[in-house]
């Protein structure tokens, strides 16, 4: 048997009922690998106190018989880009360094509300700007998978390896300290946020399900924005049901946030198991085929079309036209709603504030200097210069018009009577940290977006799958997409797929053992807490 | 208001204001006595002629002003128009304050069902057509109490359009006669008010206030077919009163309900209009109407002298009755409009549209709002004239003096006198006697009732109509009216009266 810490949700949730394990047993479990993994660099704030007092509280209710379901007591973590009430809330930022909102944002409420134990806030790019993790104040994000036993040992047997230590990866982004902290199994889910990809991209560059639901579906209040009209709270976990499991206890109308839709979905996300896929219809985007594509995803790709099609599905090559212009249009588009979005960083109600005093103006800039990073700075410039009156038709309007033009590209494919898209999640898999940074943020993340930040432009839902380990030892993963408000729908193929590939466990066994041999001695384990 | 709004010829004279007893027509002629000025705050520049140069030479043309203006009004609604926060004019500062007002972030807008039913109400009341589908804009630029840096506003598609305002402006020898005028409204829009900003100039620091962040506004636009302050102000007034009988605004501009920013420009009829200016915040009928003639004459004088009018923002010195420029530091504004992406388009139905089964709760019926539209000032005053057989000008003055129609509503009720003689009364003596001591009608010591068995009395011969002046004259602190009175009741009775029981009556009459 695996152990406790390496179980999915699902599975963990079973042995809380069986009273297998305790949620304060859990919960201090995964403290002490929070503790044991902090090299990784996936928490900001650690929410070490309030995870105990919840792991009490839920230990009250499953004495008494009183479980609030699947989550009571189960360990999670938040992007540190969600509000959350009384705890630390930066985006990675100097701007928001001791930020302690009074409320907590709709999705973390409803964790709450479900008996989650909050293990803490996890690390991204400044305002979730970027797609590496890299680029908050921080400092990046290791991906676990750096230290694990498939990757060590494919190193090995390269002779060019250089020093180990140095050559870690990243995790991808900018949810990464999210798919480390999954990954890592210092929790069992993480809620991520997705603007162009973010969490997609991590989850496959870390070997999890990343999972974006519809535009709408899930509330954005007290998500701090990124772009409000593509922004939506993501969802990672080891596998698919765990998905459906949060996103059923996350989805539905939030009256504090008016883009919400009211229709009924069918709740609870109980995802059927698909017998057989013979009525389904996949579609493949020829558009998705870029030169850039590594030889290993496109190859994983066209297998998985054949596995759907071996099983009876119906696998048709659909064209996305505008695919090639989303891009720039979401460059417009992301930037104009970021200059807009950060203009009430201003040091006078919250977050930082410079020591220059002369004047309000001046007040103003120093502080915005002092506590934005380049990335955040250069895109409130473009931002504004889109927005300029001379430059608003020219720029905004027309970005506008593409972005209902890739609307419409999906609108039509879906049309046509496929179901679900099948397409890469990334160019490759994930790449050593000093690698990453020979190019800057802007080039990368135009780069690393491309196959994700269409959907976004869209509304649509999309899920990451882990599919399969490169020749290097790292996971690949690989995005469907479906119809919105269709997310169940969704899930079910993704799951059906998720079996048939049977994605194998990351190795973690060094820190895992290291930390099973702590915990198996409680006194040691509450002293190791207390440090 | 603290100057005075109607003249008062010297001491123990009477107020005439206008001659309403009797027949005669008044609508050609001139009435006796002073002047007369239905929109009280305009009374400064009715009478200049405007528009000429000081010593105008020969050949000269005249000056054409165009004046424009924008309108905002506080909605009275009992929360902001996106947050729960509750509105309240003088409560402690910052303490009408919600996560959104104070822009946290992730903070989102929700619109109020409340300040959306008064725009279309607003919007039905001055005739325009009401968008189905209207939307929200960011409108941005940094000021300390904007907390988010841009305010929500319906800047491309407002909810209300191509509107219409009738109101009166006062013409004639003495300016008497109420001439009927019509500006067109070009848009209501909903948009939040910004907080205030206390400058402490002596720690040289700003303090904010963010109780009005947030609050909802209509911003009426009107188009620049007015060509002075004094129909300007009557415009304002007349949308005041509207406002007010709608209950979609207190309106009340001494509590920063109704603000008026207005554009002005000056040319040539028949050339080109001339390049204007603002003048912002105005926040009295009166000034607005001084403000507008003095920076008129201003623009006029300038161009005269060889000078150059800049496109600027000016405001508008109330004490020393001068406009000056506020000197934008940023210079010209680019307030990078963009549309409000949390808040999608705002879909209002009528009966033809209205989806079958839709939950009243959340659709609004335009229809429906049309139904229960009030009756409007100028109905009332049509109502007034037809009812009670009195000129159109005083109609003006009953709705124009705040609470001064339902105290004539009220003396008819308790009545047997003539409706033309309560007009005379309520308008002559009662408003005269306020005037002159400086009260609001809210605060007379005359109660309806008493005037309304004055005037019976007066009705029935009981009293003459000197010994019913002098009641009023008793009011303004004449201790020795009263037996003047006692001996005109004993006179009028032929003493056959019990003096005690006059006295009563008077004591009474005057309590």
């Amino acid at each position: 048997m695996r152990t406790m810490l390496g179980r999915t949700l699902r599975e963990v949730s079973a042995a809380l009922k069986q009273g297998q394990i305790t949620p304060t047993e859990l919960c201090q479990k995964c403290l002490s690998l929070i503790k044991k993994t902090k090299f990784l660099n996936a928490y900001i704030t650690v929410s070490e106190e309030v995870a105990l007092k919840q792991a009490e509280e839920s230990e009250k209710r499953y004495k008494n018989g009183q479980s609030l379901g699947d989550l009571d007591g189960i360990p999670v973590a938040v992007k540190d880009n969600f509000s959350t009430s009384g705890i630390e809330t930066t985006c990675a930022s100097n701007m928001l360094k001791g930020y302690i909102p009074p409320y907590n944002a709709t999705v973390v409420q409803k964790l709450l509300d479900q008996g989650a134990l909050l293990m803490g806030k996890t690390n991204l790019d400044e305002f979730a700007m970027g797609s590496g993790s890299t680029d908050g104040v921080f400092g990046p994000v290791k991906n676990p998978w750096s230290y694990s036993k498939q990757y060590r040992e494919k190193r090995k047997q390269n002779p060019h390896s250089k020093n180990e230590d140095s050559d870690w990866l990243i995790t991808g982004g900018s949810s990464g300290g999210s798919a480390a902290a999954v990954s890592a199994f210092t929790c069992y889910a993480a809620l991520g946020s997705d603007t162009g990809g973010s969490t997609r991209n991590p989850a496959a560059h870390c070997g999890l399900v990343g999972f974006k639901p519809s535009y709408g579906l899930v509330s954005r209040h007290g998500l701090i924005p990124l772009v409000n009209s593509m922004d939506v709270p993501g969802i990672l976990t080891r596998c698919v049901d765990d998905a459906a499991i949060v996103l059923g206890a996350l989805a539905g109308p939030d009256p504090k946030d008016s883009t919400t839709v009211h229709d009924p979905i069918n709740k609870p996300f109980m995802l059927p198991s698909l017998a057989d896929v013979s009525k389904l219809c996949i579609g493949i985007p020829k558009e998705y085929l870029v030169p850039e594509l590594s030889s290993e995803v496109q190859s994983l790709w066209s297998k998985a079309a054949d596995l759907f099609e071996s099983e009876g599905a119906k696998v048709l090559e659909v064209s996305l036209p505008h695919t090639s212009y989303s891009i720039v249009c979401y460059h417009v588009l992301c930037t104009s709603e970021v200059a807009s979005n950060m203009a009430r960083f201003d040091g006078l109600q919250y977050g930082h504030r410079c020591d220059i005093d002369v004047s309000t103006e001046a007040m103003y800039a120093a502080t915005r200097r002092e506590g934005f990073n380049d990335v955040v700075r250069g895109r409130i410039l473009s931002g504004n210069f889109f927005l300029l009156k001379e430059n608003y038709e020219n720029y905004f309007v027309k970005a506008q018009k593409v972005r209902r033009l890739i609307a419409n590209d999906f609108v039509n494919a879906f049309n046509s009577g496929v179901d679900v898209l099948l397409t890469p999640t990334t160019l490759s898999e994930a790449v050593p940290y000093l690698e990453f940074i020979k190019e800057d943020n802007r080039t990368r993340s135009a780069q690393d977006d491309i196959f994700t930040q269409a959907v976004n432009m869209a509304g649509l839902p999309a899920v990451s799958i882990p599919v399969a380990l490169s020749n290097q030892g790292l996971p690949i993963g690989l995005q469907f997409i479906g119809r919105a408000f269709c997310d169940q729908q969704l899930l079910t193929v993704a799951k059906w797929f998720e079996k048939q590939v049977q994605f194998p466990v990351i190795q973690l066994q060094e820190l895992m053992d290291d930390c099973s041999a702590v915990l198996e001695n409680e006194k040691l384990a509450s002293v190791s807490l207390k440090q | 208001m603290a100057a005075p709004m109607l003249r008062w010829v010297g001491r123990g004279r009477r107020w005439t204001f206008a001659r309403v007893d009797g027949g005669s027509c008044h609508r050609r002629g001139a009435p006796t006595g002073s002047t007369s000025n239905r929109i009280r705050e305009q009374s400064s520049v009715a009478q200049q002629p405007l528009y000429t140069t000081q010593k105008p030479r020969k050949g000269e043309h005249k000056w054409a002003a165009v004046v424009g203006l924008e309108i905002h009004a506080q909605i009275s609604s009992n929360s902001k128009l996106f947050s729960g926060s509750q509105v309240r004019f003088s409560a402690p500062p910052n303490s009408l304050v919600s996560f959104f007002d104070a822009s946290l972030p992730g903070t989102l807008p929700v619109l109020n069902r409340r300040c959306v039913e008064a725009a279309v109400m607003t919007g039905l009341a001055l005739n325009c057509h009401i968008n189905k589908k209207s939307l929200f804009d960011r409108k941005h630029y940094f000021y300390a109490d904007l907390p988010a840096g841009y305010q929500i506003t319906q800047q491309r598609l407002p909810i209300a359009v191509n509107g219409s305002l009738t109101y009166g402006v006062c013409a004639g020898k003495k300016q008497s006669q109420v001439i009927p005028k019509t500006v067109r409204i070009k848009q209501i829009q909903l948009e939040q008010d910004s907080g205030k900003s206390l400058h402490d100039d002596l720690r040289s620091q700003t303090l904010i206030d963010l109780n009005r962040a947030g609050v909802g506004l209509l911003e009426v636009v009107l188009e620049p077919d007015l060509s002075c302050g004094e129909e300007a102000a009557a415009a304002v007034r007349e949308l005041q009163l509207i406002l007010q009988a709608l209950g979609t605004s207190q309106a009340n501009m001494a509590e920063g309900q109704l603000r008026v920013d207005a554009n002005i420009s000056v040319h040539h009829p028949g050339e080109p209009l001339g390049v204007r200016t603002e003048v912002k915040n105005l926040n009295s009928i009166r000034f607005l109407a001084k403000a507008i003639d003095y920076e008129i004459q201003r623009q006029i004088d300038e161009l005269e002298n060889g000078g150059e009018i800049l496109n600027e923002t000016r405001s508008f010195h109330h004490q020393l009755g001068y406009t000056m420029s506020m000197r934008d530091k940023e210079g010209k504004q680019d307030y990078r409009f963009m549309p409000e992406p949390n808040l999608p388009p705002l879909v209002l139905y009528d009966a033809t549209s209205l989806p079958a089964g839709a939950d009243p709760q959340q659709v609004i019926n335009i229809d429906q709002i049309r139904e229960t539209l009030p009756e409007l000032p100028s109905v009332t005053r049509e109502r007034l004239v037809q009812q009670y057989g009195m000129l159109l000008e005083h109609s003006f003055t009953l709705l124009n003096e705040v609470g001064l129609l339902e105290f004539f509503q009220n003396v008819i009720k308790e009545t047997r006198a003539e409706p033309k003689k309560v007009t005379s009364w309520v308008l002559n003596t009662f408003l005269g006697y306020l005037k002159q001591q400086n009260l609001a009608v809210s605060e007379s010591p005359v109660t309806p009732s008493a005037l309304a068995e004055l005037l019976d009395l007066l009705d029935s011969r009981a009293i003459s109509s000197a010994a019913a002046k002098q009641v009023m004259d008793l009011k303004e602190g004449n201790p020795r009216a009263i037996n003047k009175l006692i001996g005109l009741v004993r006179k009028a009775t032929q003493s056959r009266a019990d003096p005690a029981m006059i006295k009563e009556i008077l004591e009474k009459l005057s309590s």
